[in-house]
């Protein structure tokens, strides 16, 4: 092994192997990390990426392998010791504290202190200049970090990272809770950090992020690096896919019906629907058959809609009906018998069962299918998640682990996977392709139009215009709580939708 | 295991067409194949040996500690029946408490409904209609009043806000105080000799009382391994909010909890009533601190979410068990409680020790 590196070379890693029970996640891994670049790591769902970052924030211990920092080989024996090396990690799963303040989360294990009395006002005041930076000032360090948004959480996690002294700093999906204006300011914190020599590691599985903000590219499959230092501006799409998933893929979205079908009486209709400080007067109707999309900026209030529709929120005006029926406000159990389904935002304390089988976790929605007189038939469980966990791809197969073995993106193969097999009259997606990689990106959106074609009113909500527009055949866009705009999903363009979006927004 | 750990890093490159996909699907079915394989096995282990192999194990030592110093008068068959009589009341109140616990709950007042069961059925036949009071009187009631309690907690619980620990506290306080105004604070002794002979009769040498707790704990099993509502308590313990969204009705199901684990007491009360021929507002005294361990050390998470039939029954044996060796060696309640503390933490630290071994092979 060369004990030699070159200058300029901040962090490298070599054969890093990390191994969980029955899963190989890394088999040897090479990485080496430039001061003031931006390296991006690319990979399928699965391919062990969170793992290797883990490793670096000594998360985890790694199996083999070497770790060398400025130089020097290093073993990283605690995530304070990685710290203090100036390693500062943004989880993919959010981990801040909920009930504790913002200021407090971004200070939690560092506390700013005299003799042992914390100093708040201070800590908020080199917090408020923290998200200043960010360009978030609208965040106040005192508030409770639960009632934030997720985008909103991102940036105290932000915060968090840029309070230590940073000389590497990790984003593992940032942009995955973001929208495209959110991006764009977190690019602009990363280009400033990059130009005083910090450098990053940036994990996203949208291609075109990686082209704006990324240096070189480092590929990760199955855990192995397949190759390394490609330059991020013109490596060809096709081969960086070629790389991660070992074939082609054409990324595209399935075909919409051809004729305009007998549209008939609407499956779902919204009339007027309210819920106070967030939205008002939302009015639109689902054929079947019909998939709408909606856009907006996080924030204006697109979950919530989807969240009121099924009666996770209780709304203060209006009505939503399914096959002419009015819903119960405010009840879940009411939308659900009437056949509604919401894959929820927030898949992991939303969703998930972490601690229970994948087939457990896809099926627990759909009991009633798999149990007579209330006795479960597991076989019959298992086969059906077999099959929906097969087309999904999710990795590694096998339906009996738990959830929370699976990969950042796996997790959320498996939440679609449960409203993919419940027979929906309605079906409600909240980002339903958050996380996911390019090849089962298209395998969703195929399983969603055949879902559609079978009969069943979709609703999507995307912070990727280009997904909304690609999927839907009509489209909504919401501003503050309220439609801006309504046309079929061909009538409009991605510019057009983004400035009725910004209205307002740009001062 | 290694095979398709070799398999699944097929490099890329030059390689031809679908080649890769091929590849890959075959490795990825190899490797279901052997998950499922290990997964049945491992499943096994962890629901019979392996999690409850330090309950066996300690269950197994204690009975050796009871054959070295009471010999005979620990291994003969009396003496076992006598183990199991007591197991049984307050193993019945551990399943119903493996449900409460499993769906993310807790309950203190086990205890005092069980006393209040126990002297209802019993005044009811002391006071009212004496000695003609048909035996499946006191049964309906002695069930009605537990079931009755139950759904008290739960709707407090599920429908009022309350906090589980509050609920509860409040209900065993209640429970026993009202338990006492019934009884006048005198034991109650029943008379009704149908009631007696019903449940101290016998099938096959096994006393009835056992065969109950035989019945509840099998049918426990199933309830909670192999039906729909099994699933969903494991769900509204492990994760309300996605049990919420998933469409499930969390608070529905949370109040039928607590019912279920109200009619356990009252079947236990029943049997403590017929064990001793009286209802008394002391009965039931600190089962809910047994109760509790014995879920605990069986390995059901007391955060919610994963719960075993298996090993609180196991949990149940070991504390009798104890019992009885400490009774039979005239050793005091005090050693007693000293030891059974011990016991909890060394069982789940052996659990977890286990458990994390389990992981890595
Ligand atoms: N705690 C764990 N226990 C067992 N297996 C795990 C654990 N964490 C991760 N794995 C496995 O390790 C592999 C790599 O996971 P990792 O989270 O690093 O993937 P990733 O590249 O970040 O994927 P994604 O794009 O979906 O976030 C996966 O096969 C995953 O199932
Ligand atoms: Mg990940």
């Amino acid at each position: 092994m060369s004990t030699t590196t070159k200058p300029g070379v901040l962090l490298q890693m070599t054969g890093i192997v990390k191994e969980f029970p029955g899963v190989r996640a890394l088999g040897g891994v090479d990485l080496d990390v430039r001061a003031g670049e931006v390296h991006c790591l690319l990979g399928q769902n699965g391919a062990g990426k969170s793992t290797l970052i883990k490793v670096l924030a000594a998360a985890y211990q790694p199996d083999e392998g070497t770790i060398r920092w400025d130089g020097v080989e290093t073993t990283l024996s605690s995530p304070m010791a990685a710290i203090k090396l100036g390693i500062s990690t943004i989880y993919q799963e959010l981990d801040l504290v909920a009930d504790l303040t913002v200021a407090e989360n971004v200070f939690l294990g560092h506390e700013i202190s005299r003799g042992g009395i914390s100093q708040r006002s201070r800590a908020n005041r080199l917090v408020r200049d923290l998200l200043a930076r960010l360009g978030h000032s609208e965040i106040s360090p005192t508030r409770i970090v639960g009632e934030l948004s997720p985008a909103g959480q991102q940036i105290v996690s932000m915060a968090r990272a840029l309070s230590h002294d940073t000389r590497l700093l990790i984003l593992d999906e940032p942009s995955a809770v973001l929208d495209q204006g959110e991006v764009d300011n977190l690019f602009r914190v990363i280009r400033g950090l990059t130009a005083e020599g910090v450098a990053v590691v940036y994990i996203s599985h949208r291609l075109e992020e990686i082209r704006k903000i990324g240096d070189r590219i480092t590929v990760l499959k199955d855990g192995i690096t397949v190759a390394t230092g490609l330059a991020a501006a013109d490596t060809p799409t096709s081969r960086l896919i070629q790389l991660m998933t070992g074939r082609s893929i054409e990324y595209v979205f399935p075909a919409r019906p051809v004729e305009a079908r007998d549209q008939g009486k609407p499956v779902l209709e919204v009339r007027d629907l309210a819920l106070p400080g967030v939205f008002s007067g939302v009015d639109f109707t689902v054929h079947a058959g019909e998939i709408v999309g909606i856009a907006g900026l996080v924030g204006a209030g697109r979950s919530e809609i989807l969240e009121t529709v099924y009666g996770a929120r209780r709304a203060s005006t209006g009505s939503v009906s399914v096959d002419g029926k009015q819903l119960r406000r405010g009840s879940v159990p009411a939308a659900v018998a009437a056949g509604v389904g919401l894959a929820p935002e927030e898949r992991k304390s939303q969703g998930l069962l972490l601690d229970q089988a994948v087939y457990r976790n896809i099926t627990i929605s759909s009991l009633g299918r798999f149990a007579r007189g209330g006795f479960l038939n597991s076989a019959a469980e298992r086969r059906r998640a077999t099959e929906l966990t097969t087309s999904l791809d999710v990795r590694p197969a096998g339906v009996v682990r738990a959830v929370r073995t699976l990969s950042g993106g796996n997790q959320q193969k498996v939440v679609l996977a449960r409203w993919l097999l419940r027979d929906c009259r309605v079906l409600l997606l909240d980002e339903p392709t958050r996380g996911v990689d390019v090849g089962a990106r298209s395998e969703i959106y195929a399983l969603v139009r055949t879902l559609a074609d079978s009969g069943v009113a979709v609703v999507v909500v995307s912070s990727e215009v280009e997904e909304v527009l690609g999927l839907s055949d009509r489209v909504l866009v919401i501003r503050e709580g309220v439609v801006v705009h309504e046309s079929a999903a061909t009538e409009i363009d991605e510019s057009r939708v983004l400035d009725l979006v910004m209205e307002g927004r740009v001062a | 295991m290694s095979e398709s750990v070799g398999g699944v890093s097929t490099p890329e490159g030059p390689t031809a067409g679908d080649g890769p996909t091929r590849d890959t699907e075959r490795v990825e079915r190899a490797a279901e194949e052997t998950a499922r394989d290990s997964g049945g096995a491992l499943a096994l282990l962890q629901t019979t040996a392996g999690r409850s192999l330090g309950l066996v194990v300690a269950l197994i030592l204690l009975c050796a500690v009871g054959m070295i110093t009471a010999g005979d008068r620990f291994a003969s068959y009396d003496n076992m029946m006598t183990i199991l009589r007591l197991a049984a009341t307050i193993g019945v109140v551990s399943i119903g408490m493996t449900f409460v616990i499993t769906g993310g709950g807790i309950d203190l007042s086990v205890g005092a409904i069980l006393a209040l069961s126990s002297v209802w059925c019993t005044t009811l036949s002391t006071q009212t209609m004496a000695e003609d009071t048909h035996w499946s009187v006191m049964v309906v009631v002695a069930l009605l009043v537990g079931a009755g309690c139950g759904l008290i907690n739960g709707l407090l619980i599920a429908y009022g806000g309350v906090v589980p620990f509050i609920a509860t506290l409040a209900m065993l306080a209640s429970a026993r105080g009202l338990a006492e105004i019934i009884s006048n604070r005198r034991t109650q002794i029943v008379h009704v000799q149908a009631f007696k002979d019903s449940f101290n009769s016998e099938i096959f040498g096994i006393p009835l009382i056992v065969v109950i707790f035989v019945l509840v704990a099998a049918i426990g099993w199933v309830l909670l391994n192999r039906t729909t509502f099994g699933r969903r308590t494991l769900a509204v313990g492990g994760n309300p909010e996605a049990a919420r969204l998933a469409g499930i009705h969390v608070k529905r199901h949370t109040v039928l909890l607590y019912v279920l684990l109200g009619l356990c007491c009252g079947i236990a009360a029943l049997m403590l009533v017929s064990r001793t021929t009286t209802g008394s507002s002391t009965h039931g005294t600190l089962y809910e601190l047994d109760a509790i361990a014995a879920v605990v050390i069986g390995g059901t998470l007391l955060s919610g979410g994963r719960g075993t039939i298996v090993g609180t029954v196991f949990g149940v044996l070991i504390f009798t068990t104890l019992t009885n060796v400490f009774t039979l060696n005239n050793r005091s309640i005090s050693e007693q409680s000293l030891l059974k503390g011990l016991i909890i933490v060394a069982a789940v630290l052996l659990q977890q020790r286990l458990a994390s071994r389990k992981g890595n092979t």
